[in-house]
């Protein structure tokens, strides 16, 4: 590896053990994420095992069209991402990094867009849980918790989403800056790791959601 | 260790993979399996973790190390989920509500 053009911190040997180190911190930190959300697929597991009828009555009411939409939409933008991530590796031009990291910008507002249009669906026929929840029929306590979790945990993944196209966003000027090369990519390369983390999350919570049969 | 680069053609075809999966986790929600059909829908979402880990997250060209840190990250999730698990299946709880 030629490290003429990498750029290493003093406490490392070369960019190799730069690079190895900066993948292997994202990774701990991911972990600490699967436990972060495993709490709220332990609590969803729970209930849906105490729950089954009224969680599956619950998730008819939700957009699985809507749904599958959004899942195709995160899986493109982990494809974009992963292009990103090549066009640095291969020493593509920035301009070719910044337009995949702006089309994975643009998928992830496409998801946070068409999850509004989800959200403002449940505020209209009052299946927000709270004071103005209202569910005609039997199981109106197990209908209220699943959607309890259905918040909370699409609310959590829809946070990761804004805080991944807020630092995707200060990548793609990086990249402009033509600050990514072959030899360096570090903050791109786990940018992108976060970036497929969420789409994984999404992976889980959409059949559990949407297609409780 | 190699900074591996994955062809463009491999990250196409997972990610036409990832597509087809999506279809099938949709179309076996109307397949009537019982039981099986969550067991379907999970083992699907499996697969298509392992692709984007392997492939999109470059996991199978990277260290053993990280391969270990990755499997830690899942292990703890079967420990907490088999645990929890564990004790509402095989205690009677009072319901926890009414309907």
């Amino acid at each position: 590896m030629d490290e003429s053009h990498a750029i290493v911190a003093h406490q490392f040997d070369d960019a190799g053990q730069q690079r190895e180190s900066a993948l292997l911190g994202m990774w701990v930190f991911l972990a600490t994420e699967i436990m972060f959300f495993g709490g709220l697929f332990a609590g969803y597991t729970a209930y849906r095992f105490q729950y089954a009828e009224g969680f599956a009555a619950a998730s008819h009411h939700l957009d699985m069209l809507l749904g599958a939409i959004n899942t195709a939409v995160l899986l493109t933008s982990s494809l974009t991402m992963a292009l990103a991530v090549h066009s640095a590796q291969v020493g593509k031009k920035p301009a070719h990094i910044v337009g995949w990291l702006i089309l994975t910008m643009l998928f992830g507002c496409a998801f946070l867009g068409i999850k509004v249009i989800e959200y403002h669906d449940k505020f209209v026929h009052h299946l927000v849980p709270g004071a103005s929840f209202a569910w005609e029929g039997a199981l109106a306590r197990q209908a209220q918790m699943f959607y309890y979790l259905y918040f909370a945990m699409t609310g959590l993944h829809a946070i990761h989403m804004l805080a991944g196209v807020a630092v995707v966003l200060v990548i793609a000027i990086q990249a402009a800056r033509g600050r990514y090369t072959p030899q360096y990519h570090n903050p791109l390369e786990i940018t992108g790791l976060y970036w497929h983390f969420v789409d994984i999350v999404w992976i889980f919570l959409f059949p559990l959601l949407y297609l409780i049969a | 260790m190699s900074n591996h680069v994955i062809p463009v053609k491999t990250y196409v075809a997972v990610f036409v993979a990832l597509m087809v999966l999506l279809v099938v986790t949709v179309a076996v929600r109307y397949v009537h399996l019982g039981a099986f059909n969550v067991a379907a829908a999970l083992a699907i979402a499996f697969i298509k973790t392992f692709l984007v880990v392997l492939y999109f997250m470059h996991v199978r060209y990277s260290h053993r190390l990280i391969w270990i840190f990755v499997g830690v990250g899942f292990y703890w999730l079967t420990i907490l989920l088999a645990l929890t698990m564990s004790d509402f299946i095989s205690r009677v709880w009072p319901p926890f509500g009414g309907g």
